[in-house]
């Protein structure tokens, strides 16, 4: 099974029974999975006109009480941001899955990391954030989709798998979640689903008159925030304990980053890998912890121009360097191009035109950087 | 008698009863003010034969009409 | 206080002291709020058509005795607030998103009896694709649009139906249909999908008139209890506030201009028709059609 059709699978398993997307590359297997064993299930698969109406039936069916997804990539999801901001408003639970391609525009099919910004900052008007997961590996894709569902359903908000195109279409050996039982999940009291006489009427709603309503509901909401911070930052730590260099890196990039780690090792570099499993909540604790056990320097790994380093940065605030190195447009680095990063970095040069904090429109590679090895003839 | 009791709460003056009523009988009340600020509709004169007019064409669902 | 002897009509109880208090014994209750409105004031103009639409909706759900498995859809636009008006459980949806919003909870709860209560801007401008895609998708749904030609809540602009040389903030020189081209006519237009079942244009500028849209509300949430598909019942309705009128001299501009472009009646009826279902229907409209006329295996 590919990675797509995993996290299909382990969606199904994790209670989903409504879907609703709208055709769009590379998340296409997931779609087709669901669309195949859905009705064998009992559950609802369908294909919107558009990510927007899409997001929105996400929306109807959260706000009914179901357990619900919709996936899409890059440019799919930038639609879907409107409904994902509602939802968010109103407190419905809901998974969106996000299997990236490269950007801006319609940009490309192959794998990027470019939505990082979008996902953790900004899929969507209004102040608010929702728990963001990426899974490195087809395993994850499984266990990651489980665990998004109850976040979802705990915190009453839409969560993110932030996949990309790369572990979408890997075939890798993985061990499937148990089947949940429906009756295990949790009640919905607040669900719009008819009050039978019983209650007062359920309004699923965003909007606010009040200023001070709105505010108030505002706070509320960053206290649950706040509480999935301190409670699901979550990471894996390689190599760390007496890490001097860093590499933070997620997703596929980590899985180049740790052969590039392991190969520094060998070279007698003392670097270690830190890769985020979430993006939002972004695992802060853990760089407090690296850099107690003497890590001096970071490097940040991804496949955009440098976007998950701007929240290392406010991590590390100035304690140690902070480095970028990342291929953009669906463009995979080599082990050995990161590996050169990596001793770059160990011998005090810069692999970015300026490391220098907050400079962002100058995380360009240095020129012997920006070509893969092939290209440069190695 | 027939009669209809506005709800001022509701009532917003804009005097469709009025004009939907087929025997004349209401007006809106100059001497008065609601909590909103509009002239309520109110009876003028005897002759209500609760058709509930008033009440099919209010638009903010003022009016019970008794008998 | 014992309550007055209300034979079949009662008050709603947030009334019982405010009115209640006024009925002498032996005097019954002809008309009084339906029980599916809340106490809540509703934010519409004096004299909006809102209101009189809200109520006939009401009183249906009273009436199919079916408020506590209804769940409706407000839109945005000025019936924004409808969530607050209706005592049965409510979403407010995002501009034009009511049919999708709508989907997703029938999906989930088919025996629900759910409901989409849009405005012209929101239906026929920016939720065009969702009405089209919800209607012929057969979804067994209700949706009820008000059609005033006029963006209401924002001030006054020129909508999707606004007619011909129509004055608006935004057409101030009358709609120019050489530039913007012209209304969209959405009984018609939805009334050409197989999915729907029914669909009726109606006005509440008279009592006969509000009692026939009445008749056609309650029709369209009947099907859907039946089972027969997708029902749509056009309001044409007034805005007195943007368009510069009296409410009275509003009803008058409806009857002059509105009703010749947007014509009352009924646009389609399945039933009517002699169908079960408005699959049935679009069975036999596909008769000469050998792919649609495959039979699904259960």
């Amino acid at each position: 099974m590919k990675g797509n059709e995993v996290l299909a699978e382990a969606a199904m398993r994790a209670g989903c029974r409504f879907f609703f997307g709208y055709p769009i590359t590379p998340q296409t297997e997931l779609a087709a999975y669901m669309a195949k064993k859905l009705p064998l299930i009992g559950g609802t698969f369908l294909q919107a006109e558009s990510e927007i109406a899409a997001i929105n039936m996400v929306y109807g069916a959260a706000a009914a009480g179901a357990r619900v997804m919709t996936s899409s990539s890059s440019p799919g999801v930038s639609l879907k941001g409107e409904g994902v901001s509602y939802m968010a408003g109103a407190d419905c639970p809901g998974v969106i899955v996000n299997v990236e391609r490269g950007g801006p525009g319609l940009g490309g099919i192959q794998p990027s990391q470019s939505d990082y910004f979008q996902a953790t900052r900004a899929l969507g008007h209004g102040d608010f954030y929702m728990p963001v997961l990426a899974p490195s590996t087809v395993q994850e894709m499984a266990d990651l989709i489980y665990d998004a569902f109850d976040l979802a359903d705990e915190y009453r908000t839409p969560t993110m798998i932030l996949a990309d195109g790369m572990i979408g279409q890997m075939m890798e050996p993985v061990l499937l979640p148990p089947e949940r039982d429906l009756d295990s999940l949790p009640n919905k009291p607040w669900a719009t689903s008819g009050h039978a006489g019983k209650r007062e009427h359920n309004v699923i709603n965003s909007l606010y008159l009040s200023p001070e309503k709105l505010e108030q509901t505002n706070f509320e909401r960053f206290e649950r925030y706040a509480e999935i911070q301190e409670k699901h930052q979550r990471q894996e730590l390689m190599e760390c304990d007496d890490a001097d260099i860093v590499v933070v890196a997620f997703g596929a990039a980590s899985r180049i980053a740790r052969t590039a780690v392991r190969d520094a090792r060998a070279k007698g570099i003392k670097a270690g890998l830190l890769r985020p499993i979430t993006l939002w909540p972004f695992p802060t604790k853990a760089i407090e912890q690296v850099i107690a056990s003497g890590a001096s320097k970071f490097l940040s790994v991804e496949l955009n121009m440098g976007q998950m380093v701007q929240d290392v940065r406010l991590a590390v605030n100035g304690r140690a360097s902070v480095d970028f190195f990342g291929r953009t447009g669906g463009v995979l680095p080599t082990p050995e191009e990161v590996l050169a990063a990596i001793e770059a970095v160990a011998a005090g040069e810069s692999v970015c035109q300026s490391a220098e904090p907050g400079a962002v429109g100058s995380l360009l590679p240095h020129p012997q950087h920006r070509k893969s090895s092939y290209e440069r003839g190695e | 008698m027939a009669r209809i009791i506005v709800d001022d709460v509701h009532c917003k003056g804009c005097g469709l009863c009025v004009a939907a009523c087929p025997k004349g009988v209401l007006a809106l009340d100059q001497e008065r003010i609601t909590p909103k600020g509009y002239h309520p509709a109110k009876m003028v004169k005897e002759g209500c034969i609760a058709c509930s007019s008033c009440y099919f064409t209010c638009p903010d669902v003022a009016i019970t009409v008794v008998k | 206080m014992a309550k007055p002897d209300c034979g079949s009509v009662t008050l709603p109880d947030y009334q019982q002291e405010r009115i209640g208090s006024q009925i002498a014994e032996g005097e019954t209750i002809k008309s009084a709020r339906p029980h599916a409105l809340t106490d809540a004031i509703f934010n519409y103009c004096p004299g909006c058509t809102h209101g009189i639409v809200n109520r006939l909706v009401a009183e249906c759900i009273d009436e199919l005795g079916i408020e506590g498995k209804t769940v409706g859809i407000a839109p945005v636009g000025c019936s924004v607030m409808m969530y607050d008006f209706m005592n049965c459980d409510m979403i407010e949806a995002a501009h034009g998103r009511a049919p999708a919003v709508a989907t997703g909870v029938k999906r989930v709860h088919p025996d629900n009896v759910v409901f989409a209560y849009q405005g012209d801007g929101d239906l026929a401008s920016i939720g065009t694709a969702e009405t089209v895609h919800a209607a012929t998708r057969g979804e067994k749904i209700t949706v009820i649009f008000i059609n005033n030609a006029i963006y209401g809540m924002t001030g006054g602009q020129m909508a999707p139906t606004s007619l011909p040389n129509q004055v608006t903030q935004t057409s101030p020189y009358g709609r120019d249909v050489s530039k913007v081209g012209y209304p969209v006519r959405i009984a018609e237009m939805v009334s050409t999908l197989d999915g729907v079942a029914y669909v009726e244009r109606v006005t509440c500028d008279s009592r006969k008139h509000i009692m026939q849209a009445k008749k056609a509300i309650k029709k369209a949430f009947q099907n859907q209890i039946d089972g027969i598909g997708y029902s749509l019942v056009e309001v044409v309705s007034t805005c007195p506030t943007n368009w510069g009128m009296t409410p009275l001299d509003a009803f008058q501009w409806l009857r002059d201009n509105m009703l010749p472009y947007y014509p009352l009646g009924v646009y389609k009826d399945v039933v009517a028709d002699g169908f079960a279902n408005a699959a049935e229907a679009a069975l036999d409209r596909a008769k000469d059609c050998p792919i649609a006329q495959q039979k699904k295996e259960a």
